[in-house]
């Protein structure tokens, strides 16, 4: 790409919110994602809710492990970085230290509800006051695309060269549904990025789940279908058509839980 | 203000933490410490503190991780096979650069076992974890340095922003003794500037990130990073801590820690009372371990007993501090008055191995 069209990208196409217009070094991050990606997306649209609820950086978000822990260095707010699956704890103290700003955390989905699973529903059966977001490519990106609890049915990874077999690995888990559950949940929500239209819906629900935190509702959790390309194998347009061929009516999209009280 | 009650060393580490104005606490059930959780569980909120009750140790560490970030003093307690658990924690946070103190009240093992006392994680306490972290470990041997190692070990986590380990065990968790809780003071910290706060830019107009990892801190390289560590660990050394009971002119010296060293001096009182010439050096810091003062007395014809409750772990790092230019005898687990779990080291069995050595 030349000098010239890489500025006219920049400034034309891909204006940043604020939040994300932080120090120089940080503009390397978002080379480290795949072709593809659309992971830089959910900070996007984190940032862009964010500054439309007039938080701005009144917030600290806490990341995780593997791609989507990449994000945690792009927005220009208090960050911290876990070990593999524990934000929700992190962040349940972060919350308690610190009750009048926002804490979230952003995962993967391997991170959320496989190595962190013990974590989540700790922080739902406390309703601690924070909001989860976990992104679902269903599978595990940094490492090379592995089995993921969220894989579907049949689909091929590095650790299912025969595709995902449900006597085997079982069923795709369905988190916003799981968290929906909770009674200290007031929000579950499950969006896709594959179209523009639930692109807006999805901003709709990060934005409404951090609606519910700052109210001090209860637990608020998003989780957003990302493509990955790269390891599905796809060209990235294929990518964002196999969501909605194969991956959306697996996880089905909308809110699953919005309450203004828990009682 | 200083308040006189009656305590048991378990009761002593929450009070303590309150003497050094403890914050937060978040732990997740286990014997023999369930009374520090207990005590903070009621004290802390009543004095606008955060007490969790996790849903593990992992939970706890990694809260305590959170709570550190944040900027406050925080803690967490455990038994062995939660430390177990925690020990990843531990190394983050020591990547991390974030404080907290860590009270590890052991049990027998090895893996879960029973609840009953020993001392068979200095090993893993002392020598680190996961990519070979070290952190401070206080070891108390009374209810009193209980209460006042815990306010130490909120002082030096803080000094070095770094993990302290207090180390205790089932006997000393359970003694009830005479406790003076009072706030001890140290010398005064620099503000926690570095911590997270989520109130948008810090006062230098930057924002924190936390995290273990080496970049952007350390100009960008792991080898300055890792040499950032050597320096720190060089400067912790100068925590050695120890008492030396009886050592001069003694034919034989005995090392223990915690609920050993009370059994080891009253040791030495019976074979002094025989005329055997017989000393106690305890160490108070674990690690850093008081290699050079054993060294300084070893050779001579002297000999070295090391008294711990277990197969033998503290005695290796004896052996290494007296280089060779002494005998080093183990006292260890299997000198218990009764082979069941119950079982203790008791002095008339010391005195015997005294008396051997003599």
């Amino acid at each position: 790409m030349s000098e010239t069209t890489k500025n006219i990208t920049r400034e034309v196409v891909v204006e940043k919110p604020l939040l994300l217009r932080g120090e120089e070094w940080m503009d390397i991050l978002w080379d480290l994602f795949c072709p593809g990606c659309q992971i830089p997306l959910v900070g996007r649209l984190i940032a862009e809710s964010l500054e439309e609820l007039g938080v701005g950086s009144n917030a600290i978000m806490v990341g995780c492990v593997g791609c989507t822990g990449i994000l945690i260095a792009s927005l220009t707010m208090d960050r911290v970085s876990p070990a593999h699956g524990r934000g929700p704890d992190v962040a349940t103290a972060l919350k308690r230290v610190h009750p009048d700003t926002v804490v979230y955390t952003v995962q993967g989905d391997g991170d959320c509800i496989a190595i962190g699973a013990g974590p989540l529903i700790g922080a739902m059966t406390r309703a601690e006051k924070i909001t989860v977001i976990m992104v679902n490519n269903t599978n595990y990106g940094t490492t090379g695309g592995q089995l993921a609890p969220t894989t579907l049915i049949g689909q091929v990874t590095s650790t299912t060269p025969k595709g995902r077999n449900p006597d085997l690995e079982g069923y795709p888990v369905h988190t916003a549904e799981l968290a929906a559950t909770f009674k200290g949940t007031a929000y579950s929500a499950r969006g896709s990025l594959h179209t523009p239209a639930e692109y807006q819906r999805t901003k709709k629900y990060i934005r409404t789940a951090f609606q519910k935190q700052i109210e001090g509702v209860g637990f608020s959790f998003v989780e957003v279908i990302t493509a990955c390309a790269v390891n599905w194998h796809m060209t990235p347009v294929k990518a964002l058509e196999w969501i909605g061929e194969k991956v959306v009516p697996e996880f089905p999209l909308g809110e699953f839980k919005n309450v203004t009280h828990i009682k | 203000m200083t308040k006189r009650i009656l305590a048991e060393g378990n009761e002593a580490v929450g009070w303590g933490a309150l003497s050094a104005g403890c914050k937060c606490f978040f732990g997740y059930p286990i014997t023999p410490q369930n009374e520090v959780m207990e005590l903070l569980a009621k004290e802390l909120p009543e004095r606008g503190g955060v007490f969790v009750q996790s849903q593990c140790e992992t939970g706890a560490i990694n809260m305590l991780y959170g709570a550190a970030a944040g900027g406050v003093r925080a803690m967490t307690s455990t038994a062995s096979p939660g430390w177990a658990l925690m020990q990843e924690g531990v190394s983050d946070m020591a990547a991390a650069n974030l404080p907290g103190v860590i009270v590890v009240v052991q049990r027998i093992g090895p893996g879960v076992q029973r609840v009953e006392h020993a001392q068979m994680d200095y090993n893993s306490v002392t020598k680190g974890g996961v990519g070979g972290y070290k952190t401070i470990v206080l070891a108390p041997s009374s209810v009193q340095e209980t209460h006042d190692f815990m306010q130490l070990a909120f002082h030096l986590a803080d000094k070095y922003r770094h993990p302290v380990i207090v180390l205790s065990e089932g006997i000393l968790g359970h003694i009830i003794e005479p406790l003076e809780i009072k706030t001890i003071d140290f010398e005064p910290l620099p503000e926690k500037d570095w911590a997270v706060a989520g109130h948008g830019p810090h006062r230098d107009g930057k924002f924190r990130e936390l995290g273990p990892s080496y970049h952007p801190l350390y100009d960008g390289t792991y080898l300055n990073y890792l040499n950032a560590y050597r320096e720190k660990y060089k400067a912790m050394q100068s925590e050695l801590r120890y008492e030396e009971y009886k050592t001069r002119g003694a034919k034989v010296i005995l090392v223990a820690y915690g609920y050993c060293a009370r059994v080891a001096k009253e040791a030495v009182d019976m074979a002094r009372a025989e005329g055997l010439k017989a000393g106690l050096l305890r160490p108070i810091t674990l690690w850093p371990f008081p290699s050079q003062p054993l060294r300084d007395k070893a050779g001579r014809g002297r000999k070295f007993i090391a008294v711990e409750d277990s197969l033998g772990q503290m005695v290796d790092d004896v052996k290494a501090a007296v280089e060779g230019k002494s005998e080093v005898c183990l006292a260890d687990v299997t000198f218990r008055h009764m082979p069941s779990e119950e079982g203790m080291i008791l002095p008339g069995r010391l005195l015997q191995e005294i008396r051997r050595l003599i």
